[in-house]
């Protein structure tokens, strides 16, 4: 793909990447704590990504290799897009592969296959305040999470199980970062929530519209929030993917007609399709 | 009795524009005691409350408050951090309309069980057993523990509100107008209750009213206001029953006999 000439790097003039790389600092030192920037206008609506392409345009240079994907897929609409407008803008080689990345953005998951040291993952991130819909007034959840006052995070909790039993949040299930700051950990699904624990790879987080940057320093303690009698359990369907086989990887439930037929395949499908490559080779040896 | 008081106010002093809403306003509450503060409306009872439990800061004069380990802190130096422990933990605070206090949209059981998960409680089997005593114990049917507050009658919502209130076991309740709002029969079980449970728990309580026969039938001490100045204090009887300042004996002269 030829690259777009008119364009700086990345699309961002320098100034704007220098002011985002300062947020992301800031956010890197203090885990977890949601850090304003002055968010541009992308050439992409807002909820498309525009935080987490800001991000990925700052961070990245002529010698990365870029992976998006959406819901898991590398081969969805905005998960196309963003391959491709970076491709263009900065002209980088892009990647399904997550082994072979080192930026992957992502929107909804994160990979099945381990991240390693040096890689960065960058979530786009819708909303970024976990207290949002139970304390209304931005003003006074700024003054909990600074008083790191968040009975009101456990309160929700315990209506979940009250009304159904068990903790019924199955994405965005809210964490606790190095101890200190409640993150919302952007709508992965609760079966991911465990993967951000400790993970030898940087996460940041761009929310656009929102305009604030978080991150999840490499090897950082993510506990998701729970009771002792009522301990966090991620959620899976109970099935093996129709295409790999895979009993450990996060399903996406695919309806296949109208008389209820139905089939259960992996969301990540870099970590499908490598699995079902390794079954080729074994049976062509 | 111990042998400091729990908190202690002295010479406070507060002006709203060229308004003396405090005035030259000392007072001491002692553990398990329960003191009112009546006057008529503007005399400057909810300012003295709102002063006292460090919402507001007076222009002049202090406050200090004894804490659980024995050491005194002035209530509006010790920073917003430990005034908010203090609030969720050490203190209490009823409000005289419910909806205040409560959280409309969640659940009896939660909003009992969200000041212990404040404080650190994170086993919901004992949350949820907590909640289950404290609605028992202000006569609330346990059944409706995952009611919410919008179901019930305004004489609940203020038993809701009691029982969210005195679940971390505080040591000092504010209390402003509890009983407002109510009719006269709900009032008396609500004055009941309160009565009851202050004596078993040994809390002191601070009760902001302009209802005399509710000071009298809770308070030990009473203090009367006007014009942001305590006029009288003394004993609920004493003052009640001789009036020294005129104030005081027209207050006391207008209240209606059924």
């Amino acid at each position: 793909m030829s690259t777009a000439t008119g364009y700086n790097f990345a699309y961002l003039d320098e100034d704007t990447k220098r002011m985002i790389r300062r947020a992301i600092l800031k956010a890197v030192a203090i885990p977890g704590h949601q850090v304003p920037f002055g968010s541009r206008e992308m050439p992409l609506p807002y909820g498309w990504g525009t935080g987490g392409i800001q991000v990925t345009a700052s961070i990245i240079g002529p010698q990365d290799r870029l992976k998006v994907i959406d819901q898991g897929a590398d081969d969805t609409t905005n998960a196309v897009s963003i391959r491709r407008f970076f491709a263009r803008v900065a002209g980088v080689p892009t990647t399904e592969r997550t082994s072979e990345a080192s930026i992957i953005q992502t929107r909804h998951r994160i990979p099945e296959t381990p991240l390693r040291e040096g890689q960065i993952l960058v979530y786009q991130v819708p909303m970024p305040e976990p207290l949002f819909r139970l304390e209304p007034r931005v003003a006074e959840t700024k003054r909990l999470h600074a008083m790191a006052d968040y009975g009101l995070m456990h309160v929700r909790l315990y209506e979940d199980i009250a009304r159904h039993g068990h903790i019924a949040i199955s994405y965005n299930y809210p964490v606790m970062v190095n101890g200190r700051y409640l993150m919302a950990p952007s709508p992965i699904p609760a079966f991911d929530n465990p993967k951000m624990d400790r993970m030898p790879a940087l996460q940041l987080f761009g929310a656009g519209r929102e305009k604030r940057i978080y991150a999840v320093p490499p090897y950082t303690a993510v506990r998701s929030l729970d009771f002792e009698d009522h301990p966090f359990e991620p959620v899976r369907a109970k099935a093996a993917c129709a295409l790999c086989g895979s009993r450990e990887s996060y399903l996406d439930e695919v309806v296949t007609d109208d008389r209820g037929g139905r089939m259960f395949l992996c969301s990540d499908t870099d970590y499908c399709g490598e699995r079902q490559a390794a079954v080729q080779r074994d049976a062509a040896e | 009795m111990m042998e400091t008081p729990l908190l202690e106010a002295h010479g406070l002093g507060l002006r709203f524009g060229t308004i003396p809403a405090l005035d030259g306003v000392s007072l001491e509450i002692w553990p398990g005691e329960v003191v009112a503060i009546v006057g008529e409306s503007g005399s400057g009872k909810t300012t003295l409350l709102r002063v006292l439990s460090g919402l507001l800061r007076p222009d002049a004069g202090s406050v200090a408050y004894r804490g659980p380990d024995g050491a005194t802190h002035s209530v509006h130096d010790m920073g917003e951090a430990a005034l908010r422990r203090l609030m969720r933990s050490d203190w209490g605070f009823v409000h005289q309309n419910p909806r205040d206090g409560l959280r409309m949209g969640v659940s009896a059981g939660g909003n009992v069980g969200e000041r212990l998960m404040a404080v650190g409680a994170r086993h919901y089997g004992g949350i949820r057993a907590e909640a289950t005593e404290w609605l028992r114990r202000v006569e609330i049917d346990p059944a409706r523990i995952d009611d919410t507050p919008q179901q019930f009658s305004g004489g609940m919502q203020q038993r809701l509100q009691i029982a969210r209130t005195l679940v971390t076991r505080p040591r000092l309740v504010f209390m402003d107008e509890p009983t407002g709002g109510l009719d006269v029969s709900v009032q008396a079980r609500l004055l009941d209750l309160i009565r009851e449970l202050v004596a078993d728990l040994g809390l002191a309580v601070l009760l902001v009213t302009h209802d005399i026969a509710a000071a009298r039938l809770l308070a030990h001490r009473l203090l009367v206001m006007r014009q942001g100045r305590v006029v009288e204090q003394g004993l609920t009887d004493r003052v009640l029953d001789d009036p020294q300042h005129e104030y005081t004996q027209l207050l006391v002269a207008s209240v209606l006999a059924a």
